[in-house]
């Protein structure tokens, strides 16, 4: 046995759906600050692709999805569609995943298009996207009860409304977050993080990464002990963050 | 109105230069009064008009195609302050009609702002387009890279002659199944040295990921073949020529192929032969624009500012400059005209800094930067949000060392404006 299998507390199994096609506005940095964290907690991280046709992976203790462009969403709807039981049963199970902009959407019920046609989503959340000619973009704080401030920064023109089902991630005093009107952002349901923030989200918001990462640890292990992150700079980069401009 | 439109635009520009003013301003003095100057200005242009649009390097490349046009002969009207909007367009063919109105050129090169350019071949059909890339570039003002790719697409559909487009890059050489009018060129690059160049759709093609299928490639007109320290190979006529070159950095240098094929194509409409012996020499005189891939001298040793704003181009200029016994530094601001999204730095890899470390994090995003590079693994000397002191700092504290500084657009020109004090700068007006 090598020593770094020996040093790890266990081995966490992070899989990024879609990269190939839902991949933009740096959602690569919400899998990369995953697998830096599980390493600086004393985990060792497992990273695994799932992108249009392939075998979907076994024993996922974490699931990272990201935004695309219209096109990209275009080419994974049906692959998306075909692989809605096995979703639902891991999000009902509680396994913590985080869900940025285009898949936030097509893990809710639908999205209606400006022109009216409707794409179904997979219905794991409950909410509804409408398509309109407003783009909400710029820099956003979210005031959220769990996470405290969440800093990130939004372009969408998909706007969101939340069901019964599912509660808001948090509050924007600074951008716009689901849509345009009740001042909500993102959705939080069971153990997922739904959120249009990008940029990446997780770098500056530590807390949210912890979250995935403990319940993760905590539903394979049993507990979790975490490690001491060193987060200086994504403190400093917050306070700078909150200053700027919309 | 129309003979006054000209001397009246003119003296705004004159007093707008005196108190040091934008440079756009006297455009729209004349665009109001006389909305029809820019078009029958142009039109009278025997060679007609060339635009140059893209994200990345649309400044260095219309400064190359008017330098290899002139080796040619000809004279060329181009908007050389990066006034690259309808309004900028038209103050700059202020500065350089007679007062009644004339343009004494053959043709005009101009570099056009992707959204602007849209605007600007609605009223003015160019003779000859080309299109360089659509890389991931200030993403939160037109929404989306396919938005983008639109843009470019509607440019050529209004072009009258010929368009030249990047054959390598999926979204510009798609555009050619899209036109029925104009003739069709590209400009193409080596197999092995596609790797220095991803394109935005595989920037996240982690390992084990499939590679998508490039489709059959058409011709190119001009292919770069290989680029040495300071040289460079390109393919047209069935030979392959070799050339000095002063430009820096791999993407400038595809560029100067791209520059080839137009300069080539309009060259050779004109009423005399190609000279291409003097093509090739113009092309190995270029230097860069402002502010592109400049190599200053501090304390008697180089300093190169690398301007960034997209994850293509820091990639590109993370390989193309490589980190090797240099002290580096890294300027990010998020103000409008560098783009306020920092999610871009999320797009780059930065393990080639991991070696020698980064010495000195500026601008209004330093700390966005200094945690990005965390994650990277890659070593942090010192932050400091403000330039001013950062450079001081970064200066001082490599003096026996060549510099190079990865810099944002806002935050490259207040260097260059902290530099002006210690070193001699290109003044631009």
């Amino acid at each position: 046995m090598s020593p770094a299998s020996e040093e790890s507390k266990g081995t966490i199994r992070v899989l990024q759906l879609y990269p190939r096609d839902m991949n933009i506005y740096g959602d690569w940095g919400n899998a990369l600050v995953l697998q830096q964290r599980l390493r600086w907690h004393g985990y060792t991280p497992e990273l695994l692709e799932y992108n249009v046709g392939d075998d979907f992976p076994s024993d996922v203790d974490l699931i990272v999805g990201g935004g695309g462009q219209d096109s990209g969403q275009l080419v994974i709807q049906d692959d998306l569609l075909s692989r809605e039981s096995t979703l639902k049963e891991l999000a009902e199970g509680g396994t913590p995943m985080l869900l940025i902009c285009g898949l936030y959407q097509l893990f809710g019920r639908f999205f209606k298009t400006r022109t009216g046609s409707v794409i179904p989503g997979i219905g794991v959340l409950d909410v509804e996207t409408h398509g309109t000619d407003e783009r909400l973009i710029g820099n956003v704080t979210v005031s959220s009860p769990e996470f405290g401030d969440i800093l990130g920064y939004e372009n969408h023109s998909g706007q969101t409304t939340l069901g019964p089902g599912v509660q808001p991630l948090g509050t924007t005093p600074k951008g716009t977050g689901n849509n345009s009107s009740d001042g909500k952002e993102g959705a939080r349901y069971r153990n997922i993080v739904a959120s249009y923030l990008h940029g990446s989200l997780l770098p500056k918001n530590p807390a949210i990464a912890d979250f995935l990462i403990r319940t993760a640890v905590e539903r394979k292990y049993g507990s979790f002990s975490a490690g001491a992150p060193d987060d200086r700079y994504a403190v400093l980069a917050r306070e700078h963050a909150a200053r700027r401009p919309r | 109105m129309l003979y006054f439109s000209v001397p009246l635009g003119k003296l705004v520009r004159r007093v707008s230069r005196l108190r040091g003013g934008g440079s756009a301003l006297p455009g729209l003095v004349v665009e109001k009064i006389d909305p029809g100057f820019m078009q029958r200005t142009l039109s009278t242009l025997p060679l007609g008009v060339a635009v140059v649009s893209g994200t990345n390097g649309k400044t260095t490349t219309t400064k190359m195609v008017v330098e290899l046009l002139e080796s040619q002969g000809l004279k060329v009207f181009t908007n050389r302050t990066g006034s690259n909007f309808t309004r900028g367009v038209a103050a700059a063919l202020l500065g350089d009609v007679d007062w009644r109105g004339r343009l004494d050129a053959d043709i005009a090169v101009l570099e056009l702002d992707e959204a602007h350019a849209v605007h600007f071949v609605n009223r003015v059909p160019p003779r000859y387009s080309l299109l360089l890339n659509v890389l991931r570039d200030q993403l939160d003002r037109f929404g989306e890279i396919d938005k983008t790719a639109q843009l470019l697409q509607h440019i050529a559909s209004k072009t009258t002659g010929t368009v030249v487009l990047n054959r390598e890059d999926p979204r510009v050489a798609r555009i050619a199944d899209t036109l029925d009018g104009p003739e069709v060129r590209y400009f193409g690059l080596d197999d092995s040295l596609l790797s220095t160049f991803p394109n935005d759709d595989d920037l996240r093609a982690g390992p084990g990921s499939p590679v998508p299928a490039l489709p059959a490639k058409p011709h190119a007109d001009v292919v770069l073949r290989r680029v040495g320290t300071d040289d460079a190979d390109f393919e047209y006529d069935g030979a392959t020529v070799t050339t000095g070159m002063k430009l820096r950095g791999v993407y400038n240098i595809f560029n100067a192929a791209a520059a080839l094929v137009l300069a080539r194509c309009i060259a050779g409409n004109g009423a005399a032969p190609t000279d291409h012996d003097g093509l090739l020499k113009a092309l190995s005189e270029v230097a860069p624009a402002f502010g592109r891939g400049e190599s200053l001298v501090v304390d008697g040793l180089p300093l190169d500012l690398v301007l960034v704003k997209n994850p293509s181009g820091f990639r590109l200029g993370l390989k193309s400059f490589p980190a090797g016994g240099y002290a580096t530094m890294v300027a990010i601001n998020d103000n409008y005209a560098d783009g306020r999204d920092m999610s871009w730095l999320w797009d780059v890899e930065f393990d080639s800094l991991r070696e020698g470390g980064v010495d000195q994090l500026s601008g209004s995003r330093a700390y966005d930067m200094a945690l990005r590079l965390q994650y990277d693994e890659v070593a942090i000397g010192a932050v400091n949000p403000e330039i001013a002191p950062a450079l001081a700092a970064f200066i001082q504290g490599a003096k026996d060392k060549p510099k190079r500084i990865f810099c944002t657009y806002t935050a490259m020109l207040a260097i260059r404006r902290e530099l002006s004090k210690i070193t001699t700068v290109e003044v631009v007006s």
